[in-house]
Order: structure tokens, then sequence, then C-alpha cells
């Protein structure tokens, strides 16, 4: 469904992306992991568009992508839920799913679409006309995640979902992610720092070191690595 | 009494010109973080070009409101399409530079319209004939207001409701508001943020054309130079307010409005710029922001 081959991205004068080669089949939740600096935003941010790579190729069904703008690539099918959830602030919470809709005319679809997300999170429904700057830092990650699924995405990409939130939201935004994937059949493309957590919910890994990729395989494979253990998962 | 009122419905009349002016400012800094310095230049093309179709019309022997209708119609669209092309050729080349660059080429911007409007036309004072209708109903009523003060105030305040209404409801205001909070995200939902930057300089110059047409049938009188003063006082109304917010523009407009009327009429008009900086001044001393500015917001 997605592939980057040999993919190099630039900051400014700086290479962030070596030769990075990654693939994702439909259907499936693949992560990726690795420490801070790997590279692993600026892989999604040249997926989606706003920093695109020098060199490489990034196919999306079959069609490359590494040129086409942000917007367009949104209209094919992916979506990104960024660093930092990047919630509209001075938005209300039902204006911030309405520009997750943004492409979309179907409005009898889209207002199915605002009432499931507001029983996967009924704490959205109730802060509904409240600015999205005013809520706290789980609810803001709900709403990012829900605003990215206004698109219907075919392929979601998450940039550490889990980031600053206490343990009952990490353990329920791994349960949105699994059920994101097992119902809607979304594929869903997951980069983490919490490597436990997320290699217990994907079903493919891939290790990033210094922009390149330098581990790939199972879930449970990396799971048990030696390596994986000692510089990931603090075992 | 009545001398206060006056004063007061004579600022109000200023603000409104102000108003229509500084939400180019604003909407365009809200967005692009840029100081639009070639705006007051647009406001300024919008009177000449109702002049010209003015001019034409009245030859060919039509009168009256239709005359300002055709006028400002064919300014509205002439200023949009200034404002349109100066955004592509000035800013949009430099929009990943310096933010000194786009600065710069704003102020040449400037220059670059004036002189060519003065080749153009000339340097002296051209007389405008005052399109604006006569209500007559309105002097056996209220006494202190004038037909142009009414239609100025009056037009400025259905604009206001009508700007408000698109940037609140409509799917390219939503679009708008989004890529000003931020620019990167909204490219991440969907949006095309150079139609965005476009429309926003579309807008923004239609409105600047409107006061144009209005404040020359007011004043009576043009030249290449107007929309230099007209532009700072809007900046100055724009920073007032709180740059960014468009309803700060509208405070920031009336308010400094009505301070250079007050200050003309009870002090003396030699002091009429100096009370309106001071305003500034004491402003931004006490609020950083502007009246209705907010923080910007800390990124995570």
């Amino acid at each position: 469904m997605l592939r980057l081959h040999n993919v190099q991205t630039f900051h400014g004068n700086v290479q962030v992306l070596k030769d990075l080669s990654i693939e994702v089949s439909e259907g499936e939740i693949i992560t990726l992991i690795g420490a801070n600096g790997a590279g692993k935003t600026t892989t999604l941010m040249s997926i989606s568009g706003i920093v695109p790579p020098r060199a490489g190729e990034i196919l999306f069904d079959g069609k490359p992508i590494q040129n086409v703008s942000p917007d367009d690539i949104v209209a094919s099918g992916i979506s990104l839920v960024p660093e930092g959830r990047r919630i509209f602030p001075r938005l209300t919470v039902m204006e911030n799913l309405d520009m997750g809709a943004f492409l979309r005319r179907d409005n009898a679809e889209i207002k199915k679409d605002v009432n499931h997300i507001f029983e996967l999170f009924p704490i959205l429904a109730e802060r509904r006309h409240q600015q999205g700057g005013t809520l706290s830092g789980g609810e803001q990650q709900m709403l990012a995640i829900s605003r990215a699924l206004m698109a219907r995405p075919r392929l979601l990409l998450l940039d550490e979902p889990s980031l600053g939130l206490g343990p009952i939201f990490v353990k329920l935004i791994f349960d949105i992610i699994r059920k994101i994937n097992t119902e809607s059949r979304t594929t869903i493309f997951l980069v983490e720092q919490n490597a436990h957590m997320a290699l217990k919910v994907a079903h493919r890994g891939y290790v990033m070191e210094n922009g390149r990729i330098t581990l790939e395989g199972s879930a449970d494979t990396l799971l048990h690595n030696e390596d994986v253990k000692k510089a990931y998962l603090g075992i | 009494m009545d001398y206060f009122l006056e004063l007061l419905i004579g600022g109000l009349t200023r603000g409104s010109i102000y108003a229509l002016i500084a939400l180019g400012y604003t909407m365009v800094y809200g967005i692009i973080e840029l100081i639009n310095f070639a705006h007051g230049e647009i406001y300024m093309i919008g009177a000449f070009t109702a002049l010209i179709v003015a001019g034409v019309l009245a030859m060919s022997g039509m009168s009256g409101l239709s005359v300002l209708i055709l006028a400002s119609v064919v300014a509205v669209i002439y200023s949009a399409a200034y404002g349109f092309t100066v955004e592509k050729v000035a800013y949009k080349p430099l929009r990943h530079a310096s933010r000194l660059s786009p600065l710069i080429s704003a102020i040449g911007m400037s220059i670059f319209l004036q002189n060519y409007v003065l080749v153009a036309q000339t340097s002296d004072f051209l007389p405008f004939p005052n399109l604006l209708p006569d209500l007559p109903f309105l002097a056996n009523y209220v006494g202190f207001i004038g037909s142009t003060e009414f239609i100025i105030i009056g037009t400025t305040a259905v604009i206001m409701v009508l700007l408000t209404l698109l940037i609140k409801f409509t799917r390219m205001g939503k679009a708008m508001r989004a890529t000003a909070q931020d620019r990167n995200m909204a490219m991440l939902v969907g949006v095309n943020v150079n139609r965005v930057i476009s429309n926003t300089f579309i807008i923004g110059s239609a409105l600047a054309a409107i006061g144009g047409v209005l404040i020359a049938s007011h004043v009576g009188r043009i030249n290449f130079y107007i929309g230099f003063l007209a532009g700072i006082k809007a900046f100055t109304a724009a920073v007032l307010g709180g740059i960014g917010s468009i309803p700060g523009a509208v405070l920031g407009a009336l308010v400094l409005g009505c301070t250079e009327s007050f200050a003309t009429g009870y002090v003396s008009s030699d002091y009429e710029d100096v009370f309106a900086f001071v305003l500034l001044i004491v402003i931004l001393i006490i609020k950083p922001s502007g009246l209705l500015g907010h923080k910007p917001t800390q990124k995570v």
C-alpha cells in the first residue's frame, strides 16, 4: 500500500533521512521505533508532503506521491495525527472535527462520522462547543485522532500519540488504535517512543537509528530481540 | 451636546474607513505574519478606478445610484486583482525567506504602485464627484448626521456583519481561521493554503477599495499619495486593536477615528495625529498585544 524507497530528506543542509526504505501493507499496524532525533517525525512529514524528500520514492497504491502537495495527499487517503496534537486552539471541538472533514462534501455521512466519534469519545461530545485550546492533553489527543479520522483515511499516520499522557489515557489511546484497525480496516503507521506498548499493538515493526532502518521484523520477534530489549525496552 | 454628537459621528465615519482598510492588514498578518505595506496603495488604486469609471459613465450620460454601484463594482474587482497579483509577484516567491525579505518587498511594492499611478495620472489633486446619494429624510429626523456619514457608517456596518458571517460559518472562513492558527496543520487536513492566502488578499483588497470609493466621495479629491497616510493610520488601528484580530481591527479603527475627531474638535486640528499616536503608545504600554489581541500561543 505504502512504499518508501531510498528516501532522503533534508532539514536545510542537514540530512535527516538516509536511504530510508519502509513498506506498509493494507490492513496492518506497523510501528517505527527509535531514539530522539532518529528521524521518525521527519519520516511522517515526508510521507504527508510537508517536508518533501530530496531523493528517493514514496509510492502510495503504486503511485509516486513524493512531489504531491499535502492537501492532495490527504485527498488520496493519508491522514496524519501530528506530534504534539496540533489542535486548532481557537476553533471549537466541533469546528476542529469539521476541519478534519474539510475535503469531504457528503454532509450526511460526515454527521454520521461525528456521531460515531462522540460514541467513541463521549467527553468530546460534552465539550463540543469548547475551544480546542482549553482541552486537557488527553482530550486533545482524542480530538487529534478524531480529526484525522474525519477524513476517512485509508492510511492513518500517528506520531507519538502517547507522549505526555497519563497511563489511563495511554491505554485508552492504544485500545482505540487497535479498534480503528480492526473495525474499519484502516491501515496504521505508528511512530512511538513507548516501544513496549507500540510493539504489543503492532503487527510488524521497524527500528530506526540516525535516519536509517537498522532492524525490522514481526512485532513479536522485535519484542524478544536482545538489542531492542536493551536499547528501547529498558529490560 | 450637538457638537459632541457631531464629533462622534465624524469620528465614527473616519473610523469606518480606517476599519475597512485595517481589516486587510490584520487578515494578511493573521495568516502569513506579513505587514503588507502596499495595502494603502490598493485603497488608492480603488479610488482612482472609481474616479475613472465614474468619469466615463458621466460622459455617457448616466447618473445617480447606477454610477455609484458600477464604479464601486469595477473598483472592487480591479483592486482585488491588484491585491492578488501583488501577493503572487512580491510575496509568494519569498514565502520561505527570512521575515525581513517580504517586508522590504512590500515597501518596494508600495513605492512602485505610488509612482506608477503618479506617472499614469498626475501628481495634482483630482476632484472626485460625490457619488453617494442624498438622503433627505435624515435632515427631517436627525440633524447631526449627514447623508454621506450615514452611508459610510451604514455600509461599513453591513460589510462587517457579512465578513463576520463569512469568517464564522463558511468553509472558506473556517479554512482561513485554521490557517491563521496553524498553517502546517491546515495543510495536513487538506486545506490548499496558497488558495487561502490568495483569498485573504482578494477580500482585504476589495474592502480597501470600498473604503477608497466611500472616502473619496466624502472628501471630494484624491491623488496618488492618499494611500500612504490612510495606510499608516489603518495599520495603527490594526495594531491598536491587536494585529491579527478581526474584531480588534474594527474596534481599534473606531477608537482611533473618534480620538482624532475629538482631538480636532476640542483641542486643535494640529494635534490630531499627535493624539492618535499617543493613544497607540499608551495602549501598547498597558497592553502590548493590543486591545483584543491574544498572546502568541506556545506550540508544543
